[in-house]
């Protein structure tokens, strides 16, 4: 039995997800007393790969080949398969990123595995090995027991917190054969908005509605999110009229997102929003309705016009910046 | 072209979700099922693609006899003809393998789903199809455009998107932007009660998960309303009591 965790990077630096679901690992290996082998793809430093021990990795594997420099989920789920069965891996995780949804299927089928995906929690292995995930889109979560021998679970960004776990982890090198079917999907081009911070694993999200009256009034929305290092959200009524792209919204039908700090301005909270956003920890909502049902949902609120609060906001947390560094 | 469209019959996004007394089932009194707000969007752009270019739409649910009304509402949007495996959907592992075993001989060029059922949220079955059937997935894209025996797809990832390239057949999981779902019309309505509703009875799959409970979030306690001529007030509470700038 052992572990094994799949660590995607970006342009060959690890991410702050990467982290969370290798310490998520490390934890479990830790339960059942075994040890944590991480598995990294593509072009990564040594020196990057080593990050890997301070989260509880014993071992780095490392495939580094032409091929496999982008994402192909069928060729990367061949490998991660593989490498699960050469390190007699019991439990695979994963993060359940935009790749990782696509990868951790594939990955269950090959293992004939049962898979959690959009884990919150660690494992509960009191009676056999039951995992909790969101389920009906944030209204509710679902304890899911996995009964295969192998387990496959997919971890949701920003639900596990990063914890050091030092080891010094020994980087192996690993060369699996792949069926050239594997590549037939090909990755053209990538799109990056490279000033953006990515919604799903953002720390913090300023989120506007309808109550902005229009895309033009969406500079105080961007102004605060800069500020704050946040990333931009929006309500399903916002998107459908392309006010803000379909990306950004968050609700049930869109994003499900669960940041430390979530401000929604001029959202008035129907269920479906709410469901997308209710596991943020922290909900601040300004509203010139008093009654807006969002209130009931938030930690904090301002009863006011968007016009008038948002800019006294930017002022109060520029100033707040200047005192704090 | 042929299109396998993969939908699931979910709760309306309106519902207030309630679970049985022992957490182990969910409520069903009073709601209304719909189809999946993502399927419908893959519904949607397969019909785009038979129209302009030719082909049929088949829709495909894994369910028992009472999903039948969701499944016509898809005939009336303008599928061709309809599958139902006679089966409670136990896991997305069950369902792909269901999928996986009609599409083998169906001779699909494309078997398209959406990103996520909102019931379960698994977002497994379309790669769970593709390995299923050693074809390529793309999971979550925003886009979908086919010329002759090649798909061009854009994909949602962080902070951006990736242009793909893969050729049919392939299975496809659609998410916003791929396309405005429609209303059915009268005639719509009409036809698609004698459209072919195929009843199949489901293949054995071994179980490899179950549902053990439910929970429902905590509610959050009564909010703390700041006055808006004391902004800072608020700001000053985010820092010292949540702790989160």
């Amino acid at each position: 039995m052992s572990v094994l965790v799949y660590c995607e990077h970006a342009g060959g630096k690890f991410k702050k997800s990467t982290f969370e679901v290798v310490s998520y690992a490390a934890e479990i290996a830790a339960m059942q007393g075994t040890s944590l082998t991480a598995l990294s793809i593509g072009d990564v430093s040594n020196d990057e790969l080593a990050i890997l021990g301070k989260y509880g990795a014993s071992k780095v594997l490392t495939v580094s080949n032409d091929r496999l420099k982008q994402f192909v989920n069928m060729a990367y789920g061949a490998v991660i398969a593989d490498a699960a069965k050469s390190v007699q891996a019991n439990v695979v995780v994963l993060s359940s990123s935009f790749s990782g949804k696509g990868l951790a299927p594939r990955v269950a089928v090959k293992l004939e595995a049962g898979l959690v995906d959009g884990a919150i929690a660690l494992p509960d292995l009191s009676a056999g090995f039951k995992v909790r995930k969101t389920a009906f889109s944030g209204k509710a979560f679902a304890d899911v027991e996995v009964t295969s021998a192998v387990k496959v679970i997919a971890l949701i960004p920003n639900s596990y917190k990063v914890v050091e776990k030092p080891q010094s982890a020994t980087i192996e090198a690993f060369n699996p054969a792949i069926d050239e079917k594997s590549f037939a999907a090909m990755v053209k081009e990538i799109v990056q908005a490279s000033d953006k911070i990515s919604l799903p694993e953002a720390e913090l999200v300023v989120s506007a509605g309808r109550g902005l009256k229009g895309p033009e009034n969406w500079g105080m929305v961007e102004e605060l999110a800069g500020l704050l290092g946040a990333a931009t959200a929006c309500s399903k009524p916002v998107s459908d009229s392309h006010w803000r792209p379909h990306s950004e919204h968050v609700g049930q039908t869109g994003i499900s997102i669960s940041p430390n700090l979530y401000i929604a301005i001029g959202i008035s909270g129907a269920i479906q929003h709410l469901a997308g956003v209710s596991s943020s920890k922290t909900i601040v909502v300004i509203n010139k309705d008093p009654e807006a049902p969002f209130f009931k949902a938030a930690d904090y609120g301002i009863v006011g016009d968007a016009f008038e609060v948002v800019p006294k906001l930017i002022e109060a947390i520029k100033k707040f910046k200047n005192t704090h560094g | 072209m042929k299109i396998l469209v993969c939908i699931s019959n979910v709760p309306d996004t309106t519902t207030k979700i309630n679970f049985s007394a022992d957490n182990k089932d969910l409520v069903t009194a009073g709601i209304q099922y719909i189809i999946n707000p993502y399927d419908e969007i893959a519904l949607t752009r397969a019909l785009e693609l038979t129209e302009a270019s030719g082909g049929t739409v088949t829709v495909l649910n894994v369910g028992d006899p009472s999903t039948d009304p969701t499944i016509r509402k898809a005939l009336a949007i303008g599928a061709t003809d309809a599958v139902r495996i006679n089966a409670a959907p136990r896991d997305a592992y069950f369902v792909a393998k269901q999928i996986a075993s009609h599409a083998a001989t169906g001779n699909y060029d494309l078997i398209l789903t959406g990103r996520e059922s909102i019931d379960y949220n698994g977002s497994q079955v379309a790669a769970m199809v593709g390995e299923l059937l050693n074809i390529p997935s793309v999971s979550i894209c925003k886009s979908l455009t086919v010329d002759g025996t090649n798909a061009t797809l854009e994909r949602e990832i962080e902070g951006g998107k990736e242009v793909i390239t893969a050729p049919l057949p392939l299975v496809v999981s659609a998410t916003e932007g791929m396309a405005e779902p429609r209303i059915p019309n009268m005639r719509g309505i009409m036809s698609a009660r004698t459209k072919p509703l195929n009843v199949i009875e489901p293949v054995a799959v071994p179980q490899l998960t179950a549902i053990a409970g439910y929970d429902k979030p905590q509610s959050r306690s009564q909010v703390n309303l700041v006055d808006a001529d004391k902004v800072d007030d608020l700001v000053n509470l985010l820092h010292t009591k949540a702790k989160v700038i």
